[in-house]
């Protein structure tokens, strides 16, 4: 084994040698293993990536976006958890972001991604992500890639199955992952699970214009847990698919109880019927309690509002609304190919892939082709609405995504593949392996009608010597391959963060002409934005000494600030005057326990800090800004309680003034 | 083994050949091809973005007072540095204060064999940071980049420099100030 190995090294180190000696050449093809394939991913100096790659950030609660395909980490958007690189979560202005029915929660798991779509395919306006613990949706704002809102999913307990999205964008979904007791009886003995725990999928309505989210019905179910969806596309379109696992009802060692049954099911839901059903008035209003929270580009702020109700549709009242499809064993990934006839289910505990045919299902449905019933819903007969089998896949099958020329490919968590096979031959064409052991994987435009195909990437869970060692934890490793081929062939490995589950990749064009530059300083409404550096002033109110400053290169102001005692609470309120690109100023103070910011040019943040001892405390820029950023400093002197040190402040040769709290328009706002 | 190796030298020799080939092919159909691996010059004055605020050189490059100062900029090579962070202090020319100096002054600057003394004159009328017209004050120094001085007064609210050029207007740009001036500023001899 060795030699034949050594011998095709020597070979590739020959062919990398005449590679290097011709630099400007570029072999045309993949024919050279050594060139060819490491070649694609790369991305000249100053050259862009063809693709945004916006990938789950995992138990980090953040959604990273990378370059594709060089595999470039270009941005991690906060999303559920406190970022302190940009301030999310620490400034006054967006602390609302993370509040929810529990209060402020300032980490969260973000497990899967959903591009707005048009027709089925991405329009670049938005990204959702879920929060999988305190079940959440956020939406992204493509234009500024901030979280623009976050609603909160009441009747849920981990929002796993969620958010996938209609073909429209009509609804983003959120499936629970876990039943729970739903009403007033929730106190309940654990063991009582069959009698007493109930599951629901919800669907938040996405507004076409502004695409702000309201959960416009919720689907009671039985108790089951749901895990992924997908929404039909064209003929198809109409309908929503869920997988659910522990059909079984187990609530105690799931690992076991939860893999009895030979078959688990796919929930299909008719979701234009279940509309129709909550504009009829099927639907039961729910007094529950969940945050809705939303950022406001103008105020550069955030809100954050407590809503009280939500329309609970219950299959009982709403026949031919939904049906269980048996899917062998524990389902996890459900997912719909492009034309929408087949729906593929991943039993990560099943020996085969089955693949369902949504004409059939319609046939079924019509006929009445049952097995059953599972709590009142039909059960459609399998080998009615089944297309087919991928007989041996591989092992422990978890996620399928589709390329443009009919096939599918499926990370198979356990061998440690990803296998492409053709959707309607359901023959297996090749797999490659994977290092180690895949979770999700994502084609460019692979979810949606039209996939642009070209690459795979995998997002594996296990890293171990795949990267230099550092220390018990790695960061999980992604995978790409070139999939222009018959065979995959591997590309490149790059490091993510947390740990990535489902990822979507989006050609850059459709994002990048509308990127945002700089928020234009004559638009900021923040009720604490100084409109330049002559509005700057330093206001008391009570024990609240409010401070609008300004920042421009290379100062601040005020820079010298006197007057603030032990017992006030300061709250910086910091404008960025520049109007000019990718020029941001931070601010610290030193003793702020619990932050800093990062404002962006013609934005207003603010920082609250309690001081707690006497003294002068210097503040300062932190983001490097400009040749003088060294000098974008200023002091602010901190006396004992009950002291008569005038207010004053100033920058340069300012002449010190003194402000007198503005009755007419102070603060109120907040 | 050898015969592996008489593979490889096939391959390296086919490779070297067709690279050879497309290479030629690549230098005579245009420079579209090159386009990837070219290295991009000069710096972020090719930014594309209409939307920030224009930063000193673009304010300079817009005034139709300053195409001598600009042609002069550029032929520094200073355009590159202008358009940086900063934050600069311009004292800017006009046409007109350039036309005052000895006649073929700025056509001997201009030639490539005195682009030193070009640099350093224009270099004695920018300093790093951004002093609005406010900040000036009587008697005040002011470090240029070249390393010289230049001397502030102030007198009934005119702000003149060196006791020779006027500021007439002040204009704010994203990397600082542009104050129009209506005389050039000569460094002195450095010795």
């Amino acid at each position: 084994m060795k030699h034949p190995l050594k011998t095709s090294l020597f070979m590739l180190s020959f062919a990398f040698a005449g590679l290097l000696l011709m630099q400007s050449c570029k072999p045309k093809g993949t024919s050279s293993a050594a060139g060819g394939d490491a070649s694609k991913a790369y991305v000249a100096p100053g050259k862009y990536d063809e693709f945004y790659n916006f990938v789950s950030g995992g138990f980090s609660g953040q959604m990273p976006v990378y370059g594709i395909p060089s595999g470039r980490l270009l941005r991690v958007i906060p999303v559920f958890s406190v970022d302190p690189e940009k301030g999310w979560g620490y400034s006054e202005e967006t602390k609302p972001m993370l509040n929810t029915s529990n209060g402020f929660v300032p980490w969260d798991d973000l497990h899967h991604i959903a591009l707005s779509v048009t027709n089925s395919e991405h329009d670049g306006r938005w990204v959702f992500g879920n929060a999988n613990n305190t079940p959440r949706i956020a939406r992204i704002d493509l234009k500024t890639f901030r979280t623009a809102e976050i609603i909160e999913i009441p009747n849920s307990a981990g929002n796993h199955s969620s958010p996938f999205i209609t073909e429209n964008s009509e609804y983003v979904v959120a499936g629970t992952r876990f039943s729970i007791p739903l009403g007033d009886k929730v106190d309940v003995p654990i063991d009582t699970y069959k009698d007493n725990f109930k599951g629901t999928v919800s669907f938040i309505g996405v507004d076409k214009t502004t695409g702000e989210m309201n959960i416009a019905f919720q689907i009671l179910t039985p108790g089951v847990n749901f895990d992924l969806a997908r929404a039909g596309k064209g003929k198809s379109a109409g309908w929503f698919f869920f997988s659910c696992y522990n059909s079984e009802k187990a609530n105690t060692l799931l690992e076991v109880n939860a893999s009895q049954k030979d078959k688990d099911f796919i929930m299909a839901v008719n979701w234009k019927k279940a509309e129709e059903y909550a504009k009829a008035g099927k639907g039961v209003k729910k007094q529950v309690k969940y945050a809705h929270n939303k950022y406001d580009e103008s105020t550069h702020s955030a809100t954050s509002t407590i809503e009280n109700e939500v329309l609970v549709l219950d299959p009982k009242d709403c026949p031919d609304m939904i049906y269980f499809m048996p899917c062998p064993k524990s389902p996890h990934g459900c997912d719909t190919d492009p034309t929408g006839e087949y729906i593929v289910g991943s039993g990560k505990l099943a020996a085969t892939i089955p693949v369902f045919s949504f004409t059939k299902i319609q046939n079924a449905i019509a006929s009445k082709t049952f097995d059953g019933e599972y709590d009142g819903i039909p059960v459609l007969k399998y080998d009615a609405v089944l297309h087919g089998e991928v007989a041996k896949p591989g092992l422990g099958p978890l996620h399928t995504e589709f390329d443009a020329n009919g096939n599918a490919y499926t990370s198979m968590f356990v061998s440690s593949e990803i296998v492409k096979w053709n959707v309607k031959s359901l023959k297996v064409l090749d797999r490659v392996p994977t290092y180690y052991s895949v979770g999700h994987l994502s084609v460019p435009g692979g979810p949606t009608k039209k996939p642009h195909g070209k690459y795979v990437i995998a997002y594996n869970k296990i890293t171990k010597d795949r990267f230099l060692p550092t220390g018990p934890e790695l960061s999980q490793s992604a995978q790409m391959y070139d999939i222009s081929g018959d065979k995959m062939k591997l590309v490149l490995d790059f490091p993510t963060i947390g740990e990535p589950h489902y990822a979507e990749a989006i050609p850059a064009e459709l994002v990048m002409k509308n990127s945002v530059k700089i928020f234009k300083i004559e638009e900021n409404k923040n009720p604490y934005v100084a409109m330049g550096e002559g509005k700057t002033k330093v206001e008391r109110k009570g024990n609240e000494v409010h401070v609008y400053m300004t920042a421009i290169r290379s100062h601040l102001t005020p820079d010298n600030i006197e007057g603030v005692k032990l017992g006030d609470v300061v709250y910086f309120h910091v404008t960025n005057l520049e109007q000019d690109w990718d020029v941001p100023h931070g601010f610290a103070v030193k003793g702020a326990n619990n932050g800093e910011l990062l404002v962006m040019p013609g934005e207003t943040q603010t920082l609250m800090w309690k001081p707690d001892r006497v003294g002068i405390f210097p503040f300062y820029c932190t983001d490097f800004c400009s040749a003088l950023h060294q000098e974008m400093q200023g002091y602010i002197r901190i006396s004992p309680a009950g002291s008569n040190v005038p207010l004053l402040f100033h920058t340069g040769k300012t002449k010190p003034s003194v402000s007198t709290p503005d009755t007419k328009d102070s603060g109120k706002t907040k | 083994m050898k015969k592996n190796f008489g593979l490889a030298v096939i391959v390296f020799a086919i490779f070297t050949l067709s690279c050879t080939n497309e290479n030629k092919e690549n230098n005579s159909s245009a420079s579209n091809s090159n386009n990837e691996t070219a290295v991009t010059t000069g710096g972020q004055e090719n930014v594309k973005d209409d939307v920030s605020q224009k930063d000193v050189v673009k304010v300079a490059a817009g005034s139709k007072d300053h195409t001598t100062l600009v042609a002069a900029i550029k032929q520094a090579e200073l355009i590159s540095s202008l358009s940086n962070a900063g934050p600069f202090t311009v004292f800017a020319p006009t046409n007109a204060a350039f036309d005052k100096l000895p006649a073929g002054t700025v056509d001997k600057l201009m030639k490539n064999e005195n682009k030193a003394d070009l640099q350093d004159i224009l270099q004695y009328h920018v300093t790093t940071s951004s002093l609005k017209a406010e900040y000036f004050t009587d008697g005040m120094n002011v470090g240029m980049v070249n390393g010289g001085n230049v001397t502030v007064s102030v007198k009934d609210g005119k702000i003149m420099l060196n006791g020779t050029a006027t500021i007439v207007a002040s204009i704010p740009a994203s990397n600082g100030t542009v104050h129009v001036i209506d005389g050039v500023l000569l460094p002195p001899a450095t010795k």
